[in-house]
């Protein structure tokens, strides 16, 4: 009987370190969201303010210094490279799982070893083409590069997920007389469609996040959120609850999609592991 | 009815598919394949050539082929051995240490308890924020000597850019990407079998025993994989670094990518940051075989005590 209670104590109090553990992971962001709320007076306070006015000022700063322009670019490069990460991604997949050609190790070996190529190994001739390309501060040259940044991680996802579709299914429906679109739509898209979206959503949050090319190969024109946080790093120390609210703006739109498809997340990442 | 008409279609093994088809099936592979080879392959060749080429754009027509002079001048080069060391130092503590907390923050959230979901979702926003932000807001609300919380809290005016500039940098690192090992690793956790661990538990083996012998074996796919898309995208780590410290001071906290991009594009010298270009690909590559080689030595040795 005292083990017993012993033991529930024991949990209890793990329940209490995970929490404490969990609070303190998050605090950063918590003090980053009541930044965000503070007048510059406020922000920048020795000792740090917890108490304070709360203020909407600071986002109408950051929209007055241009912020919308840059959240439009990051917009429509993510939603394009997901786009087109699936309509190049699902078929190779589909060739490398339900119908699959030779040598498909050696396809997946190669897509995956173009993920261990550092990005700046290529960013000089990649720079040097997009200028002779015009393609400098353009969304189009980051949508192309995020593509192919993206495209290796989600063939290798999504080909889990379409190893997961039973084989008698399809043949049965091919013995009942079905075509391939039928088999694809009926059979197929059902069960790898949780998967699809797990791919969908790993390539908006890399697309969105990334900073090396969007800094290197863009400016003013087709600069991305994290572009805009850079012009902060000059004027650091005058603009905390300025930089807080565009840093809470920029990771806002992730953040949520992330908390409501954090089941398709672990789902996602961990089919990539065991197949 | 299906079913009887499915059964004898199993047994056989698969029919081997006639030589004409095989372009038909590798059609649908081939757009992704050649899309890939043209944006990441064609542009790492091009580094490969110029990093035979003795090549600054601040002298124009100066570009003229010099063999492997750009990588004998790279390696006589203290300040790209120092940022090659900060790269090794930094990929390895931060996905040591990520992967170490992942791994325990994975095991308390794998039980059942008052507000799990609310702390799982409190501990993955740190990877779901912009990398951008958190370098900024941690060069900021945490690390400023005289604002920053981190002094706040334990007191004195450190300014632990200047004082512990690569440790900063690493605790940033390690706070973004401790979440995605733990969500990996607890996916792990949670496709283990209960059967087998029950068998265990009736067999009389303690919890430390269990987690050993059965769950270390079964998570090793899961946690080489955390190691290597970690390893990967740490190896590049340039956010942190261009935004927290700029490689300083002085060049106490530059990586190699941080330090390519300076030459590249604050000092013009296209030979020279290609050929380190092609250096940290090498470098990579052995990092990354290096990182699996060992994991899977320590779980062959663990898997050994069954």
């Amino acid at each position: 009987m005292p083990a017993r209670s012993g033991n529930r104590l024991g949990r209890a109090s793990l329940t209490v370190l995970t929490w404490i553990i969990a609070i303190l992971f998050v605090f950063p962001i918590v003090w980053m969201v009541l930044t965000s709320f503070k007048s510059e007076g406020d922000a920048f306070t020795s000792p740090p303010r917890l108490f304070f006015e709360p203020t909407l000022e600071q986002f109408g700063n950051i929209l007055d210094r241009g912020f919308l322009p840059y959240l439009g670019n990051s917009a429509f490069v993510t939603v394009v490279c997901t786009v087109l990460v699936l309509l190049l991604g699902v078929p190779a997949a589909y060739a490398l799982s339900i119908a699959p050609v030779r040598g498909t190790s050696n396809a997946l070996g190669f897509f995956l070893s173009t993920k261990m190529l550092p990005v700046v190994a290529a960013i000089i001739p990649l720079y040097v083409i997009s200028q002779n390309l015009r393609l400098l501060d353009n969304v189009w040259a980051l949508i192309v590069l995020y593509t192919a940044m993206n495209l290796p991680l989600a063939i290798w996802m999504m080909r889990s997920f379409f190893l997961e579709v039973p084989r008698e299914m399809i043949e049965a429906a091919r013995v009942d007389g079905a075509t391939l679109p039928t088999v694809l739509l009926r059979i197929i898209l059902p069960v790898v469609a949780p998967g699809i979206a797990a791919t969908a959503l790993i390539c908006v949050i890399f697309s969105w996040t990334e900073f090396f090319y969007a800094v290197n190969l863009t400016a003013a024109q087709a600069g991305t959120v994290p572009v805009f946080l850079v012009g902060f790093i000059t004027s650091e120390g005058l603009y905390w609850a300025q930089l807080s609210a565009a840093a809470l703006l920029a990771s806002l739109p992730v953040m949520i999609i992330g908390w409501f498809a954090q089941n398709h997340l672990v789902r996602g990442l961990s089919m990539g592991a065991v197949k | 009815m299906t079913a009887t008409l499915t059964e004898p279609k199993q047994r056989p093994a698969a029919p081997p598919k006639p030589r004409s088809t095989g372009w038909r099936r590798r059609l649908p592979l081939l757009p992704a394949l050649f899309f890939v080879i043209l944006v990441t392959q064609i542009p790492f060749l091009v580094t490969v050539f110029y990093s035979f080429q003795s090549w600054n754009l601040v002298r124009p027509g100066s570009q003229h082929f010099v063999g492997l002079q750009n990588y004998v001048d790279v390696f006589a080069d203290s300040q790209f051995r120092g940022a090659m060391l900060n790269t090794v130092v930094l990929t390895v503590v931060c996905v040591f240490v990520s992967l170490l907390l992942g791994l325990g923050l994975a095991l308390l959230l794998d039980r059942q308890f008052l507000g799990r979901g609310v702390v799982r979702t409190l501990l993955i926003t740190p990877f779901l924020i912009l990398p951008a932000a958190g370098a900024l807001l941690w060069k900021t609300s945490m690390f400023h000597p005289n604002y920053g919380l981190v002094n706040f809290v334990f007191g004195g005016n450190t300014d632990w850019l200047s004082a512990f500039p690569l440790a900063s940098v690493m605790t940033q690192v390690v706070w973004q990407w401790t979440p995605f090992m733990m969500l990996l690793i607890l996916a792990g956790l949670q496709g283990q079998s209960k059967e087998v661990l029950e068998a265990a538990q009736v067999d009389g083996a303690g919890r430390w025993r269990t987690f050993a012998s059965i769950t270390l074996p079964q998570l090793s796919r899961y946690l080489q994989l955390a190691a290597l898309l970690g390893a990967i995208y740490i190896v590049n780590s340039f956010d942190a670094i261009y935004l927290m410290t700029q490689g300083g001071p002085g060049t106490a906290s530059t990586n190699l990518p941080y330090y390519i991009y300076q030459r590249a594009f604050e000092g013009f010298d296209i030979g020279q940051s290609s050929a380190m270009g092609v250096i940290v690909v090498v470098l990579t590559l052995i990092v990354a075989t290096f990182t699996l080689r060992l994991m899977f030595r320590t779980f062959d040795v663990s898997s050994g005590v069954k």
